[in-house]
């Protein structure tokens, strides 16, 4: 019988690269002749470019280009008779400006240094239009999106909660966040001829990439050649092609030279996306002794003039807890802002943090444990979909989370608890996000020594794909790690989704595990043995003695009809215990304990560390993170890391991750549901709501700065 | 929308192959024309002026960077980041801000640690700068790597260069006495992953290791 390798420990297959500095990053490949492209941001919020003085940047020392709406070759995607029409922005297509720091030039250069300072020369004049950015002026001018998930939702009656016998009705606010990956999205393009273009850039998926740059150059896919093999960090910035990495390629084509486009830190928080401030209202109602009668969720966000963004924000309220009635609304707010994208734990964690306050006030108002309240509504089937789970272990991980965090210290009374000068309280927040499978495929190569490569269009933004890949073929296989080795990051290998959504392991993982069952069984039949033995396999002697050079085999993997008669998702509890310190309002986070159903898990190393980065996120949603717009100006005033605060190691605690790891029966064969989103999702609500615990001050804004506690 | 203008690229110039010098050309270009000798002019004209001036304008700058001595001529804005990425291609050394807010730049000057985005490289003339790729011993890793790698204290590794650098130089600085005061002195050095405790776990156990560091 093969050992089980799924579930060891095993380190990162690409550690010694990365503590090394031996990891290629997409702005780290040296092409001769390369130039430096730098953009130029509008000074304005809403109007039209009419004109863009070039003539000094233009001739300042090492300049190649300045292109600008005025000269720029245009984009085949991005007109109107396009086969494929580029959504979104179309940068340097036309000269309206739709938000402040909207690129109106780039300027390509010998060096970083002369296009930087070359860019500073450029000098545009405009015609200025009123503009909105005031989300709060503006929020009755929402809409309701257009895409069907999106619209009202009725379960049983609207607005119940409105009769319930103790209710609780409230706002909570949910601040503009952005991603800020600590690599700065970079773009490296060089054409071949007029018809195939080779691109480095900062991407979540090489495929999706390929699919948008060919459309927008009219290319045939296959003379797209995307690599991302290292990727630093994204969170959600790098799902889609951005208007400034199609600038890059086209800027490459004009010069006739490789170009790089590096943004600067500050233009990351106006051109790749945001978390979107979103103003909830959740009301709930139940009966005295805790029965959910009704849920109501509505929810504003905001979103660009030029793009609709959505995400499911109050879609967490439909399924998470049992109710006879739930509405929700969700409405957009276009403004004159960049557009949003989806951040770590997307629109769920926004709507979690609004639903799972709003649940832990109602366990005050009834005088219930907030663990109790979410055991008495319990949702055993999913009532949205009137599906059953395919798996949910929840009741096992509010167990374990308040064993681990010591719940039984917990006061039910509110700043009673002291250590020293210091209040102590405890909260629970839970979350849940879909699991998804997407098609995937995979490409097995068994080399006459035995070992294996097997190769997949997946990309790694951080949570190890490549290692937890290695480990499930080494359990199917049942050899050592160590033999084999996995490439991603490139689109020319067999294609595979996008890496979001937490669906990675179950895509990609699959056909990886899929792959290798076929080789296994097409080793079987060439020893004329059974297609199922279980057999051990001596790789190398079975090749030598069928005198094979190598055996090559290649497999798409999806999942089955059976998928769509459940609903299927990863579950987490997040405790926290916080000290707050009732003078100042420094809250310290003492502990975190984030405790998940998330199906088998195949790498316990890389997936604690997956759990607690997403735990670190959660803490800066809760405690530090909010970009600002002067709205006087139409500005982030504060795009930088000195004024927009991530949290740094002196504000993380030692954080725990527990699974329960129990494999789904249903979604893949592996079991494994996904852990990216769920390790941030309910983590602000369990730190907003131990505050409360610790100082009976309800946070409603986040993120909960000193300031708010300080009555 | 007004006329389409001449795309950006001056005619008949090969940019790469040398560089314009902008004061006769630009505003002054006229000016030159009714008051130089014709010699002048025709100099401009085949950029000698510009690779006159190009020479002028870099600084030479010697410094040792991995124990090998480099001999290098840089303009005085670049950053000593820059001139280890795009010049050196020692590229494990990261850009995160280019504003001395992260730390993803950190390097060793003279054995301190140092955000090279921030230093200016003519101001490191024969001064002895470690990067990340000069910290192993040959195939042997720094203690610290290994520590890195066996407590993951890392996910997509762009900040790992300058934590690990910043790592190395802490327990030296004698910063790293305690779980809390790590986390302080580490705190110039975000990680978007949020590797934190991970990395506080690999530093601890350097420090009591009492290896070399
Ligand atoms: S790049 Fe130097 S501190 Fe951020
Ligand atoms: S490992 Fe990704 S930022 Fe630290």
């Amino acid at each position: 019988m093969k050992k089980d390798t799924i579930g060891e420990p095993l380190s990162r297959v690409d550690g010694r690269l990365k503590v090394t500095g031996g990891a290629k990053y997409s702005g780290e490949y040296k092409f001769p002749g390369l130039t430096y492209a730098v953009l130029v941001p509008a000074t304005i919020v809403n109007g039209t470019v009419t004109a863009v003085d070039i003539k000094a940047a233009k001739y300042a020392p090492g300049v190649l280009a300045v292109i600008t709406p005025f000269n720029a070759e245009k984009v085949p995607g991005y007109q109107p008779d396009a086969k494929k029409p580029v959504k979104g922005l179309k940068l340097f297509n036309d000269n309206q400006v739709h938000f402040n720091g909207q690129p109106i030039a780039l300027v390509i250069a010998d060096t970083f240094e002369r296009a930087t300072y070359a860019a500073t020369l450029v000098k545009a004049t405009y015609q200025v239009q009123p503009f909105e950015t005031d989300f709060r002026k503006n929020i009755d001018k929402g809409v309701t999106p257009n895409a069907g998930k999106y619209k009202d939702y009725v379960r049983g009656e609207a607005d119940a909660y409105k009769n319930a016998q103790v209710k609780i009705e409230q706002e909570y606010i949910q601040p503009s966040e952005m991603h800020n990956p600590m690599e700065l999205h970079v773009t490296t393009a060089y054409w071949e001829g007029d018809n195939k273009v080779t691109v480095y850039t900062k991407s979540q998926g090489v495929m999706s990439s390929q699919r948008a740059i060919a459309a927008a150059f009219n290319l045939e896919p296959q003379n797209v050649l995307i690599n991302a093999r290292f990727v630093g960090g994204a969170f959600g910035s790098s799902l889609r092609t951005w208007p400034h990495e199609i600038a890059a390629v086209q800027a490459a084509k004009f010069v006739k030279h490789p170009v790089k486009l590096t943004l600067t830190r500050e233009q990351m928080f106006t051109l790749v996306g945001y978390r979107p401030l979103t103003i909830q209202k959740i009301g709930l109602g139940a009966t005295a002794d805790g029965k959910l009668t009704g849920i109501t969720h509505e929810s504003h966000s905001q979103t660009a003039v030029y793009e609709e963004f959505t995400e499911n924000a109050v879609n967490v309220s439909r399924f998470l807890y049992q109710s006879p009635n739930v509405n929700t609304r969700y409405k957009v707010v276009p403004l004159h802002i960049g557009v949003p994208a989806p951040m770590r734990g997307p629109g769920e964690s926004t709507g979690a943090y609004a639903l799972e306050s709003a649940l832990d006030e109602l366990s005050y108002a009834l005088n219930i444990d907030p663990i109790e309240l979410r055991l008495r509504n319990y949702a055993d089937i999913d009532q949205e979909r009137n599906l059953p789970w395919s798996s949910k272990h929840l009741k096992e991980c509010y167990q374990l989370g308040a064993d681990r965090i010591g719940w039984a210290n917990r006061s039910p009374k509110p700043g009673t608890i002291k250590d020293g000068d210091w209040l102590v309280g405890y909260g629970i927040g839970c979350g849940a996000f879909g699991a998804y499978r997407g098609h995937a495929e995979a490409k097995l190569k068994l080399m006459a020594d035995g070992s294996i490569n097997i190769q997949s269009a997946t990309t790694d933004i951080g949570p190890g794909t490549n290692t937890a890949m290695i480990v499930i073929a080494a359990d199917v296989l049942g050899m050592p790690a160590e033999k084999i080795t996995f490439d991603l990051g490139n689109s020319s290998l067999p294609p595979a989704p996008t890496q979001g959504g937490s669906s990675t392991v179950s895509s990609v993982g699959s056909a990886v595990h899929d792959v290798c069952v076929a080789l296994r069984q097409k080793l079987y039949t060439l020893q004329g043995k059974p297609r199922d033995s279980m057999d051990e396999i001596d790789y190398a002697a079975v090749i030598k003695e069928q005198n094979l050079p190598y055996l090559e085999i290649s497999v798409g993997s999806e999942s089955g009809d059976n998928a769509k008669n459940y609903s299927m998702y990863s579950f987490s509890a997040h405790f926290a215990k916080v000290y707050v310190h009732p003078l100042t309002g420094v809250v310290k986070i003492k502990n975190l304990i984030a405790v998940v159903d998330a199906g088998k898990i195949v790498n316990q190393k890389t997936a604690a560390s997956q759990m607690k980065g997403g735990a670190v996120g959660g803490i800066g949603m809760a405690m530090t993170e909010e970009a600002i717009i002067d709205n006087r100006f139409g500005r982030y005033i504060n795009g930088n890391f000195a004024d927009y605060h991530v949290p740094v190691n002196a504000d993380i605690p030692q954080i725990e991750a527990v699974f329960i790891n129990k494999p789904d029966p249903v979604i893949n064969p592996v079991g494994t549901k996904g852990i990216g989103e769920i390790s941030l999702i309910g983590v602000a609500p369990a730190i907003a709501n131990a505050v409360f615990n610790a100082t009976g001050i309800r946070v409603r804004d986040l993120p909960i700065t000193p300031d708010k506690l300080l009555s | 929308m007004p006329e389409k203008e001449t795309p950006g690229v001056p005619e008949n110039e090969n940019i790469l192959s040398g560089t314009r010098r902008d004061f006769l050309k630009q505003s002054g270009f006229l000016t030159a024309v009714a008051l130089t000798p014709i010699g002048i002019v025709k100099a401009a004209e085949s950029h000698l002026d510009e690779k006159v001036a190009a020479f002028f304008e870099k600084m030479p700058l010697k410094m040792e960077v991995n124990g090998v001595s480099h001999q290098l001529s840089v303009e005085p804005r670049s950053t000593l980041l820059e001139v280890l990425r795009e010049q050196l291609d020692l590229t494990g050394t990261k850009k995160g801000c280019d504003r001395g807010q992260c730390g993803a730049c950190t390097v060793h000057v003279n054995g301190k640690r140092v955000n090279s985005c921030l230093s200016l490289a003519i101001t490191n003339n024969n001064k002895t700068i470690t990067t990340i790729e000069g910290l192993a011993d040959g195939d042997e890793l720094h203690p610290m790597q290994q520590a890195f790698i066996d407590h993951d204290g890392f996910q997509c590794g762009y900040c790992t260069s300058g934590q690990i650098m910043s790592a190395v130089a802490c327990i030296h600085e004698g910063h790293a006495g305690s779980e809390t005061e790590i986390r302080e002195f580490m705190s110039g050095n975000i990680c978007r992953c949020g590797a934190y405790p991970n990395i506080v776990n690999a530093i601890q156990e350097v420090s009591k290791g009492g290896n070399k560091a």
